[in-house]
Order: C-alpha cells, then sequence, then structure tokens
C-alpha cells in the first residue's frame, strides 16, 4: 500500500520528538501517512510556510496560533492548534557572571525552588536584567513575566526573542543575562560553558503548555480523514514517549544528523529528567522534566487558550474578552475528540477547566471512567478561571 | 523624493553583495548589509531603516518578528510587508525566500520595485542552489556505481561494462534506481568484509 505523504514542518527541538518519532517508529505509516519533516529555522518561518500553504502542519508554539487569531501576526487564513504536543521542557539559564555572583552569595541551584531562585537572581543583579526568550508569543516568554512581575526587579526586566541556537552566544556576549528556552538549548549553554541551570520551568507552571499540532482550519475541517489520521499518529508517538524505557531510543533518533544534529548525550538530559546544572557535572534529578502525554497533556482546553490569550491582549492593548472568545475556538477540543476516540485517548467530560487549580494530580470524571489530570498550579498559587470572564 | 534606507540581513558576502547590486538598479537607496546575528535588533534600532530584508529561512527572523510588534514612543511602528501588500506579491515573496518589513505608512509604489528586485535576487539563489544540489548528487552517484562496479569486477571475475549492466538489470527488476541498488551493494560488501 502506497503512503499517503504529508509535509510537516517542525523546528530542531527535543520537543519535536512527536513528530519525528511518529514517522521513524511508523505510527505514521500505521495510519497510512509518510510524514515529510522539514527543519525550519524559525517560529516565523514555521508560521508563514504553514500561512501560505507550503506545509500541511506543523510543531509549533503553543501562544503563535492564539497569536495569529488575535490579528498579531500576518494575514493568514485562520490557524487551529488540533492537540497539545508536549508540556514542559523548558529551563531558566543565566549567565556564568550571575551564576557565580548568586554561588558566592550562598545559591545552590536546586533547580526547582522557584522563589529560592527569584530572591538569588534579584540579589545578584542590580535592578537590571535582560531575558532571552525564542518569541514573543511563546510559554517562555509567559513563564518569565510570571515569574518575575510583582517584584522589586519586575521594572527592570526586559524580555528580547533570540532565535535558541543562538541563546548561548548572546549570552556568552552579553546581550542578555538570562534566558528561557526549550531543551536542549538551556543544556548547550552549559555544555558550552557559558551558563548554569537556574530553574525549571515546571517550577514556575506545573502544566505549563509548550507545543502543539497547528493545521490551516481550511485543512483541518476540509480534510477530516488526513487530519485524524495524523493526529493519531502523533497522538500514539506521545504515548510511547512517555512510557520512560524509551526516552533514551528517542534521544538517539532525536540526535541523527538530519534532525537535531546534536550529541545524543545533550539531548537525553531533558528527555530523562537529568540536567547538568553547571559545568562541574552537578546533576539535578526532575522527573517528568517534560511530558508528552501522561495527565491528559494531549488534551487542548479551550481554558488554556483563554489564558493565554487574557495575557497576550493585555500586554497588547486588546479587548480581552473578545480575545479570550475567540482564542477559545481555535483549540480544538470538538476535533481532538471526534479523531482521537478511536485511538483509545480518554476524554474529559469538559473542554475548559479552571487553571492552576491543582496542587497534586486529580482523579476527574471521563468517558472510560476517570483519568488523572496535572498537577498544573502556578508557584504563586494563582488559578484563572475562564467562565469569569464571559460577558 | 527621500532616499529609502534598507538594511539587508545577510550572513554570506558574496550573496549580501549580489542583492545590494540588485537592489541599487532598482533605485537610489541607502543600503547597509548586516552580516552578523548578534545584536541585531539594536543596530536595527540605531540605523531606523524603512525596509529590512532578510532570508526567510534565516533564524534571525524571529528578532524582526519582535520589533514589528514594538511601537512605543521612541521607536519607529514596523510592519511586516505581507499586512499592507498584495497577497500576490507576499507569495512571490516568500516563494523566492525573501521576506521583508516594511516600516508603517510607506506608500506600497515605492516598495513594489525594491521588492521586485529582491524577490529577482532570490530567485536567481534558489535555481542555483538546486543546481548545486542536483551535481552534488550526482557526483556521489557516480562515485558510489564506480564503486559497486569494482566490487562486482572482483567479486565476479567480470569486466566493467557486464558489471554495470548487472547493476542495471537489477535496478529494473526490482523498479529502484542504479545508485540505490549501487548504495545496497556497497553497504553489504562493507558488512561482509
Amino acid at each position: 500500500m502506497s503512503l499517503q505523504p504529508l509535509r510537516l514542518g517542525y523546528v530542531p527541538l527535543t520537543d519535536a520528538a512527536p513528530l519525528i518519532i511518529a514517522q521513524e517508529l511508523g505510527f505514521a505509516a500505521e495510519e497510512g501517512l509518510r510524514l515529510d519533516l522539514i527543519r525550519l529555522q524559525s517560529w516565523a518561518q514555521c508560521r508563514d510556510m504553514l500561512g501560505m500553504g507550503q506545509i500541511d502542519a506543523a510543531h509549533m508554539l503553543v501562544p503563535l496560533p492564539i497569536a495569529q487569531t488575535l490579528g498579531l501576526g500576518p494575514k493568514y487564513p485562520a490557524l487551529d492548534l488540533v492537540m497539545v504536543l508536549s508540556v514542559g521542557g523548558q529551563a531558566i539559564t543565566v549567565s556564568a557572571d550571575l551564576g557565580r555572583a548568586m554561588r558566592a552569595a550562598g545559591h545552590a541551584f536546586a533547580f526547582d525552588d522557584p522563589l529560592a531562585a527569584r530572591d538569588a537572581l534579584i540579589a545578584a543583579t542590580k535592578g537590571r536584567l535582560r531575558v532571552g526568550v525564542p518569541f514573543p508569543f511563546s510559554t517562555q516568554a509567559e513563564l518569565v513575566r510570571r515569574w518575575l512581575e510583582g517584584t522589586s526587579l519586575a521594572a527592570g526586566v526586559s524580555i528580547h526573542t533570540v532565535p535558541p541556537p543562538l541563546m548561548a552566544d548572546a549570552l556568552a556576549a552579553g546581550e542578555v543575562d538570562a534566558y528561557c528556552v526549550g531543551e536542549p538549548w538551556a543544556s548547550y549553554a552549559v555544555e558550552a560553558g557559558v551558563g548554569a541551570l537556574l530553574l525549571a520551568g515546571r517550577a514556575i507552571w506545573a502544566s505549563p503548555p509548550e507545543k502543539g499540532l497547528v493545521l490551516t482550519r481550511d485543512f483541518a475541517e476540509g480534510r477530516p480523514d488526513e487530519t485524524g489520521r495524523l493526529m493519531r499518529a502523533a497522538w500514539r508517538a506521545c504515548r510511547w514517549l512517555d512510557r520512560p524505557d524509551n526516552r533514551g531510543t528517542a534521544a538517539e533518533i532525536l540526535s541523527r544528523p538530519e534532525y537535531l544534529n546534536l550529541p545524543p548525550e545533550l539531548s537525553e538530559r531533558g528527555l530523562l529528567g537529568r540536567l547538568h546544572v553547571s559545568t562541574t557535572g552537578e546533576v539535578r534529578h526532575y522527573p517528568g522534566f517534560i511530558r508528552f502525554h501522561e495527565g491528559a497533556a494531549n488534551f487542548p482546553w479551550r481554558s488554556l487558550a483563554a489564558l493565554l490569550a487574557q495575557r497576550i491582549a493585555t500586554l497588547h492593548g486588546l479587548d480581552v474578552g473578545w480575545a479570550m472568545q475567540v482564542a477559545s475556538g481555535c483549540f480544538r477540543t470538538d476535533l481532538y475528540r471526534k479523531h482521537l476516540r478511536s485511538a483509545g485517548a480518554d476524554l474529559p467530560g469538559a473542554s475548559a477547566r479552571i487553571e492552576g487549580a491543582m496542587a497534586h494530580p486529580t482523579a476527574v470524571a471521563s468517558e472510560k471512567g476517570q483519568m488523572i489530570l496535572g498537577p498544573d498550579a502556578f508557584y504563586d498559587g494563582q488559578t484563572f478561571d475562564p467562565s469569569f470572564y464571559k460577558s | 523624493m527621500t532616499k529609502l534606507s534598507i538594511i539587508v540581513v545577510e550572513r554570506d558576502r558574496n550573496r549580501a553583495l549580489r542583492i545590494v547590486d540588485g537592489l541599487a538598479a532598482s533605485g537610489n537607496h541607502d543600503i547597509t548589509v548586516i552580516s552578523e546575528a548578534t545584536g541585531l535588533a539594536r543596530r536595527i534600532a540605531e540605523q531606523r531603516p524603512d525596509i529590512v530584508l532578510i532570508d526567510v529561512a534565516d533564524p534571525s527572523r524571529d528578532v524582526l518578528e519582535e520589533l514589528a510588534l514594538v511601537s512605543g514612543p521612541m521607536e519607529r511602528p514596523v510592519a511586516m510587508f505581507v499586512d499592507r501588500s498584495d497577497e500576490q506579491m507576499t507569495r512571490a515573496a516568500i516563494e523566492a525566500g525573501v521576506s521583508a518589513y516594511v516600516v508603517d505608512g510607506l506608500q506600497p509604489e515605492r516598495i513594489k520595485p525594491i521588492l521586485d528586485a529582491a524577490i529577482a535576487r532570490f530567485h536567481m539563489f534558489q535555481k542555483m542552489r538546486a543546481e548545486l544540489a542536483a551535481t552534488k548528487a550526482a557526483l556521489e552517484d557516480r562515485k558510489i556505481i564506480d564503486r559497486a562496479k569494482a566490487i562486482l569486477m572482483k567479486a565476479r571475475g567480470i569486466d566493467e561494462e557486464a558489471a554495470y549492466a548487472l547493476l542495471r538489470k537489477t535496478a529494473m527488476d526490482q523498479k529502484r534506481r542504479v545508485a540505490d541498488i549501487a548504495q545496497q551493494l556497497v553497504m553489504a560488501a562493507g558488512l561482509l568484509t
């Protein structure tokens, strides 16, 4: 049987794993698909190629289709996020100079304590901190803002876009003092001897949605058969990736020259949750540092779209109520239910929830009985109730 | 009419020179090339260009995306060209491999000749790149077929012509390329020795 080709864009990061694994381990072929994976160099390129129809689907920052929906980008056909591909995987890295100053002041670089890390960082900076993030609309930017807003440092913080492969250089050149990025680019700075890992993204927000599978609405609705097959292939790859024994194999495959083109030893750190925080080889274990499936990670909660839309709209002076409403529409819980039920995905009773409410894994009602969600708490205990904003 | 200030972001010196030549032919502009990724945002802010041209696939594009969103009192609002142009032009640009960031309020009739020139140059680069890739692939094929022929000649005691005929027949039978069969043979021979 000949396989139907689909063109998929991805940016070379550890969290592109679901699409790469779907192709390499035959989950795509099982659905009659051949994924032509196209390595892209920037999120702008990814958005443009998808918008122009040069690729059929993309691995994309979760907030990016929301920003497009809110009109904060070029005019392209509507983009929809049909499933989340990964949660977590981000880390905050500080420059070697800052790292030394913080260590001298007694900070232990535990990697999991957001308040201790923040206090130590504020004490080590002189009122000014330039932080690199991969894109203006990224979970990384959201994590940095949440972590530093309301502190004495907040007024001195500036956030700058730096392409991930160039982040270590920017840190070494003193262009930024710290950055928040997805693996392997945080570990890369440690390996290059220009930075130290300060904090896991999940320590700020226990379930920060990172990448999603994004298609044009025209494709998602007009070609339901291929959309469903692609979603099932990606979903099975995500499930495979969250079996702990498979993570080492995944690192090997991802590291190949045609994908990340980096030593497997580097890609493996984030996948195994064993991160070197400094050049002296201090290792921190962070179980579940990145998740691809567990805790209903793939479900595109409409409340997540509303939360991110609220933040983006506030920052860019847009109407918040309108933004939350239209953004919820681009997270396609309906397509998720329709296409993944047959693959065996458990489905929650509701499509929205109060975000940040779960400090621990929590069982909720689902089609198959019970599903375990979360934890999804914010480090400061804030919660977000999307229904509160409905006009 | 005042001169337009154009920045070309391009690492490769030869490519940059060709783009500058192409743009210069389209009118009298003030053209600057930036070849380093570090400090890009700062340098663009200092220069205050009317137009920034950059390869669609350049990783530094995301830095420009950020500049395009900024419109503080001290900064000039930069808009993405695709926002204000006809869709056809945008498509032509992106397909050619060039993206343009244009300062807000610049008239389309001033942008068009510049973008046309950039599109023409980038088309040329794409063609050159494709030709180079094809030449390289052909060379690789030749090399691997030569090695496979040598292996067959030695193993079966046949001459070069017969070795090639055997490769070609196998390829035809299996509906594969001669180079692919040669590749398999070389790999298998490597395992056996």
